[in-house]
């Protein structure tokens, strides 16, 4: 077993009508890794992330989970393996009940009904919205939304998660509980996002992006105090290191 | 602003909410419901076009289904209500068309076509109140499960869980669209010309065909392999086979015999 | 133009049941061996777009009505005959159990007009034929048009069959068929322009859906089709005599009932038939009681003798009675906290 549970060596993609989204991208994360990806609008973040689980394939270069090379043939392996989270909790959560939607990976990987059941259970507790298990998702505020998606993850016991903008519209106090709950998490964390101040509080590692390509790759407090850096990428600091007056003397 | 589509979301959620209710009847194994409901609804149907007497004992199933799942009686009827100018719009032609006296009381002629507009009316109230008392009992996703215990088709049922499911977003993307289209528009009354409505079903359409995409990746990821698994476990025990058979004595038993006639002959004895 | 439960009988009812539930296996085969699985939220979100969709009223230019969509021939163009029919099923299923339209034995019926006629008669026979596998304007315009007609003008027909058959309503078969067919002649009319509209529109936006969507519905690939098509019509034929005849003679149950007991009535009720005769004759409460016979053989399902009138406010009474007791009952026990663990989840 290799030192780094993800490898990307050189990862090109474009769309079938030839429109450029990665060129040439390349990273290797750690085990229990927190790495932020981010980037203005059309960087290529979520194509990236559309990548580790396999969805989209490399049109050059590869990408290494754990111990699999991705290929189709083991795609399947690997989707145990990484949990994804979308952007929107509607897409992800398809099924009648909450019980149900944490309960549909499980399912496929062949768990019998017992342990789904076990494994459902814990889920909803980790992330907590056990009361919430006969509910139909129409009935659910969005940060309750976000909790379930990410228990419909959960309950198949990834090593990675990926996550796609997780706390996006959600009020003040469900994000500051969602940091929170990521942040007892112990998987490896892979986090697409705009929120840079989630990021600070989050992810000791940052990536950033910037037309297809990565632009940085480091320790997130060194990335958000280098200004020209973020001008480039079309980023500016997070809102806590504006106007603080320590953070505005460097660089 | 009550239009069409916002009061199918209410009604759709509050079925739904009654649905959820916690009484015995409930919580009975939904398959016992469901195989009540069409054993009654053929009987119902099954009678001659005359008769009225005997198909006013049906009302006791409404009756002890409202009673015992805690239903509310107003929200019922006025759904049968809305529904019910088609079946009385073809009904209407009967009294038209059959003027053959069958029945006199006192100076009162009653002619065929009159029964059998009554009668009409009586099945209509019954079986399309048979069909929402189950659903408020039950619930959609039960009952799409013991269909699928009962034998349909698994991709049937998953395709009728699916829909359900995404019907909210749509109706609430829907709605949305009518709002931003009503606040834009000045024209009289401010509906919907036929050009605008297709650029919105048309965008609406689009939508719903990248979100199909999404959900796709979103199963994929959670490793579909093309079935959706459920797990359900129902109990069809002692109380259900209680109901079922119980009830379905009772309908049998009210489709061949004038119990209605005999009542009435007790009535008229008593009275005596 | 919904069947109701209430103007069917069961032996038409039961048959288009049959019918429909069988096209409902058969496509559920063929969407799953086509290992086509994203069609299976494609299916599911469609269902829920036409659901949506057809609560939206719009003006129809010059006239001032207003119109809303149908949609199965839509989703025949997008998904493909088999997996349009179980969307528009499922779509009918809702609208049945949510809504009351219809009801559930008509059901069959409704599934037959709007899933099975738009997608194995108009959409492969009409729509692609015209349009083919390069469609342009024009070609999209009149498939849509003559699809959404032809389709709508069968599936009048059909409710007036299966009506006229059942036997419960008197309209007679002419006087309805020239009410539906004008109707739904407009309605087709608005149909068609409105699926030309929306096909027009997604195939300029984004004309790759088009192609998919072409692409996996070949013109060769549908002889199948043909056969289930003529499947589904002999079905439909066979069922519509047997039914005319059953309803020929006293309605079917008792006809049954007839034959196995051979007695034309059943002994019971025309025992009581005799006593209520009693009964009138001495109580003579209200004179100038008596009913007319309609015709031979009807006295014994004629429910509405004086008794019978009696009987039935009793009956009512007594119902009302029942369901309030129950209610009363319930909400006095209902004080206690409840389990919340419902059985069904363990």
């Amino acid at each position: 077993m290799s030192h780094h549970i993800v490898e990307v060596k050189d990862l090109k993609f474009h769309y079938p009508d030839r429109t450029p989204a990665l060129s040439g991208v390349s990273f290797k994360i750690r085990h229990g890794e927190s790495v932020a990806i981010v980037g203005a609008n059309g960087a290529g973040k979520s194509t990236l992330l559309l990548h580790l689980n396999g969805y989209l394939s490399p049109v050059e270069g590869q990408v290494r989970i754990g111990d699999y090379q991705l290929t189709p043939e083991t795609v399947r392996e690997v989707r145990r393996t990484v949990g994804m989270v979308f952007q929107d909790p509607d897409d992800q959560l398809f099924m009648s009940t909450v019980f149900d939607d944490v309960a549909f990976g499980p399912l496929n990987l062949g768990f019998t009904p017992e342990d789904v059941s076990a494994r459902v259970e814990q889920a909803l507790a980790t992330v907590g919205v056990s009361h919430l298990r006969d509910r139909p998702p129409y009935r659910l505020s969005t940060g309750q939304k976000r909790r379930v998606a990410i228990a419909s993850v959960l309950s198949m016991s990834p090593d990675i998660l990926v996550m796609d903008e997780p706390s996006a519209g959600l009020d003040p106090r469900a994000r500051s509980q969602l940091i929170e709950l990521l942040r007892s998490f112990q998987h490896t964390k892979i986090i697409a996002t705009h929120d840079l101040d989630m990021v600070v509080d989050l992810c000791e590692r940052t990536i950033v992006m910037h037309d297809g390509q990565i632009s940085a790759d480091g320790p997130t407090m060194e990335i958000f105090s280098d200004e020209t850096l973020l001008a480039a990428s079309c980023l500016e600091k997070p809102l806590r290191m504006q106007g603080c007056p320590v953070c505005s003397c460097k660089g | 602003m009550s239009r069409k589509i916002d009061q199918a979301f209410y009604d759709i959620g509050h079925l739904d909410t009654l649905a959820a209710g916690d009484t015995p009847l409930h919580r009975l194994d939904p398959r016992a419901k469901l195989l009540t409901t069409v054993v009654f609804i053929l009987t119902v149907v099954s009678f001659g076009k005359y008769e009225i007497g005997r198909l006013l004992p049906f009302f006791l199933y409404p009756a002890v289904l409202i009673g015992l799942g805690e239903l509310p009686l107003t929200f019922l009827l006025k759904k049968v209500l809305l529904v019910s100018p088609f079946v009385i719009f073809i009904g209407i032609f009967n009294p038209w068309l059959d003027r053959e006296v069958m029945l006199q009381l006192g100076p009162l002629a009653i002619s065929g076509g009159w029964i059998s507009f009554i009668s009409l009316l009586l099945r209509f109230t019954l079986t399309i109140g048979a069909a929402l008392l189950l659903i408020a009992t039950t619930g959609f996703a039960a009952i799409c499960m013991a269909l699928e215990k009962l034998g349909a088709p698994q991709v049937f049922t998953v395709q009728l869980l699916l829909l359900y499911r995404y019907i909210f977003v749509l109706i609430g993307e829907s709605i949305r669209m009518m709002r931003a289209h009503s606040l834009r528009s000045f024209s009289a009354k401010g509906r919907i010309t036929y050009r605008v409505f297709l650029q919105m079903l048309g965008n609406l359409l689009l939508r719903t065909i990248d979100r199909a995409q999404r959900i796709h990746m979103a199963m994929l990821s959670r490793a579909f392999t093309g079935e959706l698994k459920i797990v359900r476990q129902f109990r069809f025990g002692y109380k259900e086979i209680c109901f079922l058979v119980g009830f379905s004595a009772l309908f049998i038993l009210l489709r061949c015999t004038d119990v209605t006639a005999l009542l009435g002959h007790l009535v008229l004895e008593i009275s005596r | 133009m919904h069947m109701a439960d209430a103007l069917l009988s069961p032996a038409v009812g039961g048959t288009m049941w049959a019918a429909t539930a069988a096209t409902t296996v058969y496509c559920s085969a063929k969407v799953r061996h086509s290992l086509d699985e994203h069609k299976v939220p494609l299916m599911g979100v469609l269902a829920a777009f036409i659901f949506a969709a057809q609560m939206i009223n719009f003006t129809i230019p010059g006239t001032g009505s207003s119109g809303h969509l149908g949609g199965g021939l839509i989703l025949a163009i997008l998904l493909g005959p088999y997996a349009a029919f179980l969307a528009i099923a499922s779509v009918l299923t809702v609208q049945c159990l949510f809504f009351a339209d219809g009801g559930l034995l008509a059901l069959g019926c409704n599934i037959f007009h709007m899933g099975t006629i738009p997608c194995f008669l108009a959409y492969p026979l009409i729509y692609k034929r015209i349009v083919g596998d390069q469609p342009s304007r024009a070609r999209l315009l009149t498939g849509s048009l003559l699809g959404a007609v032809i389709g709508l003008q069968l599936g009048a027909f059909g409710v007036v069959m299966e009506t006229t058959l059942s036997g419960i309503s008197e309209l007679p078969f002419s006087s309805f068929v020239m009410m539906m067919q004008p109707i739904h002649l407009a309605i087709g009319i608005v149909e068609g322009l409105v699926t030309a509209g929306i096909i027009s529109f997604i195939w300029q936006a984004r004309p790759e859906i088009m192609e998919k969507a072409a692409a996996d519905q070949p013109i060769g690939a549908l002889p199948i089709g043909k056969i289930l098509i003529g499947l589904a019509t002999a079905t439909v034929f066979i069922g519509g005599i047997l039914s005319w005849y059953a309803s020929q003679h006293p309605d079917g149950l008792e006809w049954a009932t007839a034959r196995i007991t051979g007695n034309k009535e059943l002994k019971s009720s025309s025992e009581i038939h005799q006593s209520l005769q009693g009964v009138q004759q001495q109580t003579a409460v209200l004179p100038d009681y008596g009913f007319k016979e309609k015709k031979e053989g009807d006295s014994g399902r004629l429910g509405t003798s004086v008794a019978g009138l009696v009987g039935g406010f009793t009956v009512l009474l007594l119902a009302l009675a029942i369901g309030l007791l129950l209610k009363r009952r319930g909400s006095v026990g209902h004080d206690h906290s409840h389990d919340h663990s419902q059985p069904h989840h363990h």
